[in-house]
């Protein structure tokens, strides 16, 4: 504000001469969804002209399958964006916590309840492990996670001695979250309908609890968060614990999925659920976005790995695809952001 | 020229010589390893007046306030509220208190609308089992509630409560701030350079939100480098020099130029 615009015409500030792009730009600014929610729409569209089998209901639920796991994973990254920080370590922890799950439940003869209880405190102490780095030892997230994905890993295959354990090995209880049943001619799965679950809460507790905003304040200015009396590090603290959780709910899912619990497999998905958090735009730089627009990203993935694999295409195609994509939602964002006034 | 006249235990020379200070402050002592922060200083606010702070670099304005609301302890000294002693720890034990300080950078979340600005850190829950076990918060009350409070202090142009506040001007964003303050029940409500990022006009808006404060009965304390926004809204003017009270005076009872004499040492109050 310059004195120019204060001995300028009183009134002039309140007329809307914005251009309609700059309109346009206040209503993505102020509905990060919507962009990600165009954007699938769109695709489901194109992909549908281009093959017939795309829009056939079968392989609409086939694509909400293969994106459960990734989505769950999405699901805990996106609480992390959002306190502008970011979880390179997602993907490790679920492998982690699957074949400590899986382990219990095979080897000992315990009962599954007890190896999915396992499964969730591993995910909780990997969870206050990078949130103690963070907090405590005020480590950027990035090296943080960075250290532990690397250690986690390590730590999945010398727990495991680096062998799969198949589905068959385990009770049923494991590979429940593979199974699909019909709804309304529609196989929907179990998994998926847990990972709608991970989100329901998650988006209450983001948009109706005090919690959730101190996560968008913390993510926004972490000064202004404190002063106004917000204590910051409880509330990363708390935001690293419950992206554990939802890991370890990942975990069973994806042991579901796969039908077996491998060490090998997932450990790179921590750079596809922040493809999927980035292209729902949420923001890097933290406390902006919802987390609905996180499950479009992922399902915009899930949409274009899908078609284009319909389309004939190779495989090296779906990655340029999802590159493209990731470059084009983030310069999204930068010019979303511009919006100032 | 280095004689400094401590004239403020005597007691005020205008407004309200009679009552009980809300906020006292008695030979407040801070030291920085060597460095001398404040030097015993004395300071009384009075029931509904605006007291400036002004003094030059380093002459101890900010760590008065700081010590005032509880963002640093002072080494010796007492702090009264209401006649009441009171020894803050934190800045949330001053809040708690019902001192409530804008600071400088504005302590506001951007992201959020004015509502959630509002009331954070504070939200209101609601009422049953929806708030007390799944801890929902009470939205609409929370919107109605930033719209009364908004409406009361006069800020017209705030007609929106689920803006985020990124999208409002730099006076807006600094009325959402003072508006924040007021909002509980605060006894005192400190200012910190309310007015150095602002233009002529939303100045303005801010000094009148200021005189509102007051009129409402809530004691303000500003700091302000702006002589002339100082002169405009003080009752009475605190001028601090070398970490003490080099005088207080009244916009009534010297000049600004007199005053910018007494905070450089160049004359006595």
């Amino acid at each position: 504000m310059t004195t120019t615009t204060a001995t300028a015409d009183p009134a002039a500030e309140f007329l809307d001469r914005r251009s309609p792009l700059e309109r346009a730009r206040g209503v993505l600014h102020r509905y990060p969804a919507l962009s990600p929610a165009i954007v699938l729409v769109l695709s489901v569209i194109v992909f549908g002209q281009l093959n017939d089998r795309f829009l056939a209901l079968s392989n609409l639920s086939l694509i909400t399958q293969q994106v459960a796991v990734v989505g769950t994973l999405a699901a805990a990254q996106t609480l992390i964006i959002l306190t502008a920080g970011i979880d390179l370590s997602v993907g490790a922890v679920m492998v982690l916590a699957s074949m400590v799950m899986a382990q219990v439940a095979s080897g000992s003869g315990a009962p599954p309840v007890l190896a999915l209880a396992f499964g969730l405190l591993v995910g909780m102490a990997c969870g206050a492990l990078n949130g103690f780095l963070v907090t405590r030892l005020k480590l950027p997230p990035f090296i943080a996670t960075l250290g532990t994905f690397n250690v986690f890993t390590a730590v999945a295959l010398l727990y495991s001695r680096g062998a799969t354990v198949r589905g068959g090995d385990m009770p049923a209880v494991m590979t429940w979250t593979g199974t699909t049943f019909p709804v309304f001619g529609v196989r929907v799965s179990t998994g998926v309908l847990l990972m709608l679950g991970a989100y329901l809460v998650l988006a209450v507790a983001l948009s109706r609890t005090a919690w959730g905003k101190h996560v968008y304040a913390v993510g926004d200015d972490k000064d202004a968060a404190r002063l106004s009396g917000i204590s910051v590090n409880r509330v990363l603290l708390s935001v690293y614990l419950s992206a554990g959780v939802i890991l370890a709910l990942a975990a069973w899912i994806q042991i579901g999925r796969a039908n077996a619990a491998s060490p090998n497999v997932g450990v790179d998905m921590n750079l596809d659920s922040i493809t999927a958090v980035v292209i729902g735009g949420t923001s890097l730089f933290g406390g902006r976005g919802v987390i609905w627009g996180t499950l479009l990203g992922a399902l915009i993935v899930g949409v274009f790995r899908n078609g284009l694999s319909l389309a004939g295409l190779d495989v090296l195609y779906q990655t340029l695809a999802v590159g493209v994509l990731v470059i084009v939602a983030v310069s999204l964002d930068q010019w979303i952001r511009k919006v100032r006034k | 020229m280095t004689t400094i006249d401590d004239t403020s235990t005597a007691g005020p020379s205008a407004v309200v010589p009679h009552a009980t200070p809300v906020l006292q402050a008695r030979g407040l002592v801070k030291t920085f390893g060597r460095v001398v922060g404040l030097d015993g200083v004395d300071l009384a606010l009075y029931p509904g007046e605006v007291l400036a702070i002004i003094g030059d670099n380093g002459a101890g304005k900010s760590t008065l306030v700081k010590c005032l609301t509880g963002a640093e302890v002072p080494d010796q000294g007492e702090i009264l509220l209401d006649g009441e002693k009171v020894h803050f720890k934190r800045p949330q034990d001053a809040r708690a208190a019902g001192i409530e300080t804008v600071y400088q950078t504005l302590a506001v979340s951007p992201s959020l609308d004015i509502a959630s600005n509002l009331f954070l850190g504070r939200e209101v829950r609601r009422p049953g089992f929806l708030g007390k076990v799944l801890r929902l918060t009470d939205q609409a009350g929370m919107r109605e509630s930033a719209r009364r409070e908004l409406r009361e202090l006069g800020i017209s142009t705030l007609q929106d409560v689920t803006v985020p506040v990124e999208n409002l001007s730099g006076g807006q964003r600094q009325a959402v701030a003072v508006a924040r303050a007021a909002a509980f029940g605060s006894k005192v409500v400190v200012l910190d350079e309310p007015t150095a990022a602002l233009g002529v006009r939303e100045s303005g808006q801010v000094l009148e939100l200021v005189r509102t404060l007051r009129d409402r009965g809530i004691p303000v304390i500003i700091i302000s480098h702006n002589m002339p926004h100082v002169f405009e809204i003080a009752d009475r003017i605190h001028v601090q020099r070398l970490g003490r009270c080099a005088a207080t005076i009244t916009p009534q009872s010297h000049s600004m130029t007199e005053a910018v004499a007494i905070m450089t040492g160049a004359a006595q109050a």
